[in-house]
């Protein structure tokens, strides 16, 4: 199923590539630079960059799992193979130290590194584009006063003919539209905001927009739901099936603390974003959420919760609802041990309401981490104590039980790729 | 009726389908070394091995284990012939109350029988899902290494033996 | 000349006298200083003798030998995973000249062991160690007496090994011989029985192997929590969900259908379930407590402003310190520097939660509890239940690790209530999770301000430290100390709570620093109001002012521009205390090299309560910049016990000190809303997981042969916790002041 989609990739842009190559194919180096030094820097400037760092969430592809920050090494698995984040510290040799304001400006705005070559959109350069020359600047001056550390990322793995990164000039002619954010006069200055940071440095739409054969975003599906890291991305647009419907205030609270109890805790990819948002002003994640809600058509006033899910029915109790009263009961049900923490109760899950059960079938497996080791709910895996038939009757389970809507195909097998890591498609 | 297969002997359980396995262990099978310490799956204090592979028995019904191999800390061996795991905790007096460390042994056997070499990254990302809350953890540490050096001396001397139980 | 060492005499009789009741359980001086320095001791004890022996000196209470040989020793002390009960082994094998292996060692049962009240503060070796080595050193001498009577030859041609006593001529009487026509009975002990000599020791001093462990690696019964007794019952406590709730209903119809319901118990607000098994009893308590209607009210301070809540309250201020040289005032010094340091509620946490046992037959009442002091729980359930002391019996069984006064008490009085309500069945009660996270007494929240300044000799010219704090011991106490009395119909309210005199304190335990200092002053505001529920933690206040103490003697090394080891070796006169400090130093390898950027090294030192171990701890940490985490890379101990009777026992609990001390310092935190507390869990309240233990912890314990024991248990928290805040200022420049030093803090602190 992949790799005929990467083939196909891989044909259409090696001819669009020999169109694009003759055309626009060749960038001009930018001549390398001596690192600036620290105290070169506004000091305000530096912290204005950190915060749009934090928006950007730079620092999760750009650090390995346990490596150095911004060190690079981060392995981001695409469709097409995985790419690793680079270096993003100020080292001459295998960081940015060399790069020049004007490198680091024309790298966010068209995607291309400071030599020349054409960067993977995997650094998302369709979003970066919109951010302002200002905003950069501060992103600059943020990153050149990280710790220089020295390490190379390793090298991409990725199929022939995608390693020749002239193709991605042809790429860039399909899909890449440059050019800084235009606010919509008509639109509250925060929603203006919201907007900018949406569509530009947060670029929540790599993740929350479906992608097309070539690794596009779908613009006409913009926020449809995505994918990121075998996690299913859910729609952040009016195909939102969330049972109680985001509000700005919910959709707040979820960013800002990684709980909507009306929702789901941020896990999977989404967890680091909102670590990351704990250092962004307030403001600015009001923003977000009121742009976002915009987007999905929230009403002002919350709507009434669903009313919780009725008993099990009290037919003999299949083998999945047994498991259930061992395994879920204790912390889900309304009268569990935690009954006066408010874990989201799993009438309202977005994951169990999806049209897509992997974000389900992921945390049933691997349970919900405590980032960073602070406070939020930790929950058990459940990979190594039951069987992918187990796991795919559970999520059948609570799927019917707590959604009313119908079963989700092929759960099993999806359980089986979920299991193995292989469920990027 | 639950057939339950525990340290190599089967069991008829008649109990709640749904209980999860540690209150059948302690109350029926009347087996010590699984502890309860949360029942919320984040302290691994009631860790078993099921197939080899480490599970919180405080949330996993026995409904769901139907067929699947458990072992216990039990099951590696007994005070006077401890399993080499066992033997490297003794060893290191690698424990203070102690309340966590059957757990911890769990987690240990599980890794070393699929890592017969593990390194020390993996040591520590094996034993995260356990809690000690007496900060024995450097002699922990030091004791899955022990064991992992016994067994693979007991593997090398005794080829085809199986490592553990 | 000792500089600082403790309080001023006058001081500290006041402090005597003052202390009334709570003085039980926190003795002030070693007992073989005792030994040596005879007073008289109450409980009409003998004199000259140690405190618990004079306290109770018939030599049975604490040893007996039976006809055929076995050897079994009393202690009022209990095991609680520090491995008292090897150690207690280790000294009566010695003096007795047996085998750790030939002793049986009975801990604390109301019904068998001499009463020695609570187990805590470090003080079992002290305390009764001391007493049994010179139970063990009569009984040698009545056995060689014995023998002597016999074989017809004097003592002191005999030799005593193996359990036998041994004439030169080969005859030999085994221990069970010569006792067997109740030699030992009726024997009292008496002061100026020599000891064994120090250098004769074979057992002391070794690293002896704990003589619980192998059962623990294997399943064998170890806990509380693994008694099964015939005919037991299990049951749950229904908690109210916030500390002023009150219980305005509850149908109870439905779960008493439920299958292996045995009943529903009700009594004022308090309610609980007793099942059959241990599951139906888990599910019926939880359709209970979705039963149950509660009338809650907000009546927890915000925890925003905890420290001006605490500072607000009405304290009782003693000036617990006062020292002034004339000639040397603060005209001397240098710019003074001033500093505010504070610290959360934080919890015990024990891995297994509490749990007991009771059964009420025949009119008595016997408990089977995990908790630190086995003769004041009887004291307060005798209270609660209204029953004569004879009717009530309290028998230790191990639990996990609990650091202090957990929920264990409680547990205890949960089982004595339901047992009571189930005549004939053994109840067996044991905590959820959520139970012991949010109900356990606290460790306190604290504040402190220390002010001081460098002289021009490049030494402290003076100091004032001063510390606000509630309570550090609730423990029972009478029946109001147990919290499910709280909530009967006819309720039991707590005594009020009272300072623990120094020179041991409580909330200013170690609030004196041993360093020479010309000009100091240190108060102790006591705040008798508690927005919380809180109680002794591993160390007490002594966590928090060497903490506190210890970041301030860097903030003035650095005034001084002086090396931080350097500086507090310049003010400590003690040797013993100087040995230590120089030996983690050295051992760590301290020298003011550059260390990669991140990373810091810090250093603590204190000597427990002034009184017990001292203990120096230097430490690596590595600061992430950019988010601030900070993990502890390596530590390395210097201790000094006294005479260590298991090296490696000290090295264990040393350890452990450590690297909980690191938890509490760098992420523990319980939280709580208006209402509700709200850290129910291991997420609401993370610890520290192995992906943060550091990479090593080394402990060098220097032993002291002949000289007193000194406790332990709780010497290393208070330095590890100054330690660390030392070297994330060493990584950073930036000094954290409030505990614990989360991630967020450091970032914050740090900035960009
Ligand atoms: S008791 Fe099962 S994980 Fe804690
Ligand atoms: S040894 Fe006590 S909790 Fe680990």
């Amino acid at each position: 199923m992949r790799i005929p989609r990467i083939v196909g990739g891989a044909v259409a842009l090696a001819v669009l590539g020999a169109a694009g190559f003759t055309a626009i194919a060749w960038r001009s180096g930018i001549e390398p630079i001596d690192p600036p030094a620290s105290a070169s820097f506004d000091p305000v400037q530096v912290a204005e960059g950190a915060r749009l760092a934090a928006i950007g969430n730079c620092m999760q592809c750009h650090t390995a799992p346990d490596g150095k920050p911004f060190a690079g090494g981060y392995p981001l698995k695409t469709p097409f193979g995985t790419i690793f984040g680079t270096n993003i510290t100020p080292d001459p040799e295998t960081g940015i130290g060399s790069w020049s304001e004007a490198a680091f400006q024309r790298a966010m705005a068209e995607g291309v590194d400071r030599a020349g070559s054409h960067l993977y959109p995997g650094f998302p350069y369709d979003h970066f584009t919109k951010v302002t020359e200002r905003d950069n600047r501060a992103l600059y001056a943020f990153l050149m006063t990280r710790e220089p550390v020295a390490a190379d990322a390793p090298p991409n793995q990725l199929p022939w003919p995608l390693t020749f990164r002239p193709l991605l000039a042809g790429w860039k002619l399909l899909f890449l539209e440059t050019g800084e954010f235009r606010p919509d006069p008509s639109k509250p200055e925060d929603w203006n905001r919201g907007a900018y940071l949406v569509e530009g440095l947060s670029h929540c739409g790599a993740c929350h927009t479906p992608r097309n054969a070539l690794g596009a975003e779908e613009k006409d599906k913009s926020f449809g739901g995505g994918e990121s890291d075998g996690w299913h991305a859910p729609a952040l647009n009016q195909a939102s099936t969330a049972p109680v419907p985001w509000t700005k205030d919910s959709l707040y609270s979820y960013l800002r603390t990684g709980v909507s109890a009306d929702h789901a805790v941020a896990s999977g990819p989404m967890a680091p974003v909102v670590r990351n948002l704990s250092r962004v002003p307030d403001t600015d994640v009001q923003a977000i959420a009121t742009y976002v809600a915009d987007r999905m058509g929230a009403r002002e006033a919350p709507a009434d919760p669903p009313t919780p899910a009725a008993e099990a029915p009290r037919q003999p109790e299949g083998r999945a609802a047994t498991i259930y009263r061992g395994a879920c009961a204790t912390c889900h049900d309304a009268n569990g041990p935690l009954q006066f923490a408010s874990p989201v109760g799993l009438d309202r899950a977005t994951s169990l309401a999806q049209p897509d059960p992997r974000n389900a079938i992921q945390v049933i497996l691997h349970g919900v981490e405590t980032p960073d080791a602070k406070a939020a709910p930790l929950m058990p895996g459940f990979a190594n104590a039951l069987t992918n038939a187990q796991v795919a009757d559970l999520a059948a389970y609570l799927r019917t039980r707590f959604t009313g809507q119908p079963v989700w195909d092929d759960l099993e097998a999806e359980v089986g790729r979920a299991r193995t890591g292989d469920s990027s498609e | 009726m639950i057939t339950l297969s525990v340290n190599g002997r089967d069991h008829q359980i008649d109990a709640d389908p749904a209980t999860p396995l540690l209150y059948v262990l302690r109350d029926d099978l009347h087996l010590n070394a699984a502890k309860f310490g949360c029942g919320l799956g984040q302290c691994g204090s009631c860790m078993v091995l099921a197939d080899g592979l480490p599970v919180v028995s405080c949330v996993t019904p026995v409904v769901a284990l139907e067929g699947r191999r458990i072992r216990t800390v039990e099951g590696l061996g007994g005070a006077d012939d401890p399993g080499p795991v066992q033997r490297a905790f003794i060893d290191e007096q690698a424990a203070q109350c102690g309340y966590c460390i059957p757990g911890f042994i769990i987690s240990a056997q599980a890794l070393l029988e699929r890592t017969p070499s593990p390194s020390d990254a993996e040591i520590r990302t094996a034993l995260k899902p356990n809690l000690c809350r007496c900060g024995t953890h450097i002699r922990i540490l030091r004791a899955v290494r022990r064991a992992a050096d016994a067994m693979r001396t007991s593997v090398a001397a005794n080829p085809g033996g199986e490592g553990g139980q | 000349m000792k500089h600082s060492k403790g309080s001023p005499p006058e001081l500290s009789r006041r402090a005597f006298l003052g202390g009334g009741a709570l003085l039980v359980g926190f003795t002030l001086m070693p007992g073989r200083l005792l030994a040596q320095a005879p007073r008289e001791a109450k409980g009409g004890g003998d004199v000259g003798l140690p405190k618990a022996l004079g306290a109770d000196p018939a030599l049975e209470s604490w040893i007996r030998i039976d006809a055929d040989g076995a050897i079994t020793v009393f202690t009022g002390k209990a095991e609680l995973g520090q491995g008292i009960r090897t150690a207690l082994i280790q000294v009566a094998a010695e003096e007795l000249s047996v085998t750790p292996a030939d002793i049986t060692l009975v801990t604390a049962d109301t019904g068998r062991t001499p009463n020695e009240s609570f187990t805590a503060g470090s003080q079992s070796m002290q305390e009764s160690g001391t007493a049994i080595l010179h139970a063990a050193a009569q009984v040698r001498a009545i056995l060689l007496g014995l023998a002597a009577e016999r074989l017809g030859l004097p003592a002191e041609r005999l030799t005593i090994a193996n359990a036998a006593v041994t004439a030169p001529g080969g005859g030999s009487l085994g221990f069970g011989e010569l006792v067997a026509d109740g030699g030992l009975r009726e024997a009292t002990a008496r002061p100026g029985t020599a000891l064994k000599p120090v250098a004769d020791y074979t057992v002391i001093g070794q690293g002896v192997r704990r003589i619980d462990i192998p059962a623990k690696v294997t399943g064998g019964p170890a806990y509380v929590q693994d008694l099964r007794l015939p005919g037991m019952v299990h049951a749950r406590v229904v908690r109210p969900p916030s500390p002023s709730a009150r219980l305005r209903g509850v149908d109870t119809g439905e779960v008493e259908r439920m299958p292996g319901v045995v009943g529903v118990h009700r009594d004022g607000d308090y309610l609980a379930v007793v099942a059959e098994r241990e599951w139906q009893a888990i599910t019926a308590s939880r359709a209970l407590a979705s039963a149950a209607v509660w009338d809650e009210r907000p009546s927890l301070p915000d925890e925003n402003d905890i420290f001006d809540t605490l500072l607000g309250l009405r304290s009782e201020d003693t000036v617990i310190h006062d020292r002034r040289l004339a000639g040397t005032g603060a005209a001397g010094g240098g710019r003074r520097l001033s500093a505010e340091f504070r610290r959360g509620y934080q919890i015990h946490g024990s891995i297994g939660p509490s749990c007991a046992v009771g059964l009420f037959e025949d009119g008595g009442m016997t408990v089977w509890s995990h908790a630190q002091g086995m003769f004041p729980l009887r004291a307060a359930l005798v209270e609660m239940l209204g029953l004569p002391e004879d009717r009530v019996r309290c028998i230790h069984v191990e639990g996990s690790g609990c650091y202090g006064h957990n929920g264990a008490d409680d547990a205890g009085a949960d089982a004595a209530l339901l047992a009571r309500a189930f005549p004939g069945r053994p109840v067996r009660v044991q905590w959820m999770r959520e139970d012991e996270h949010a109900w356990e007494p606290f460790g306190p929240a604290m504040v402190s301000r220390a002010s001081g300044s460098v002289g021009r000799d490049g030494g402290i010219a003076d100091l004032t430290y001063e510390v606000w704090s509630n309570a550090h011991s609730t423990r029972p106490g009478g029946a109001g100390a147990l919290m499910p009395a709280w909530h009967l119909a006819q309720p039991f309210e707590p005594d009020p709570p009272k300072p623990i005199p120094q020179p041991a304190g409580g909330g200013d335990r170690n609030a004196i620093p041993l360093y020479a200092i010309p000009n100091a002053r240190i108060v102790h505001h006591f705040l008798p109001e508690m927005p919380l529920r809180v109680s002794a933690l591993r160390g007490l206040g002594a966590y928090m002012n060497v903490f506190s103490l210890e970041s301030f003697m860097d903030e003035l090394a650095r005034e001084a521009g002086t090396d931080p080891v350097e500086f507090r070796l310049r003010h400590l006169d003690d040797p013993r205390a100087r040995d230590v400090v120089t030996l983690a130093a050295e051992r760590f390898g301290w020298s003011a090299a550059r260390l990669p950027s991140g990373h810091g090294r810090g250093f603590g030192f204190a000597r427990y309560k002034n009184l017990a171990a001292y203990c120096a701890v230097a430490v690596e940490v590595m600061v992430a910049r950019e988010t601030g985490a900070t993990r502890l890379l390596r530590a390395v101990a210097a201790i000094d016990s006294g005479q260590a009777v298991n090296p490696d026992g000290i090295r264990n609990q040393t350890e452990g000190g450590i690297i909980q001390s690191a938890s509490w310092t760098l992420m523990e935190r319980a939280r709580f809303d208006r209402t509700r507390v709200t850290s129910l869990d291991w997420s609401g309240y993370p610890i520290l997981r192995f992906d943060q233990v550091p990479e090593s912890v080394d402990v060098h314990v220097i032993d002291r042969p002949g000289s007193p024991f000194l406790g332990t248990g709780e010497a290393a928290q208070g330095p590890t916790a100054g330690a660390i805040a030392n070297a994330v200022a060493d990584a950073t420049g930036a000094r954290l002041r409030e505990l614990p030093l989360t991630s967020d803090r450091v970032k914050a602190a740090i900035g960009v």
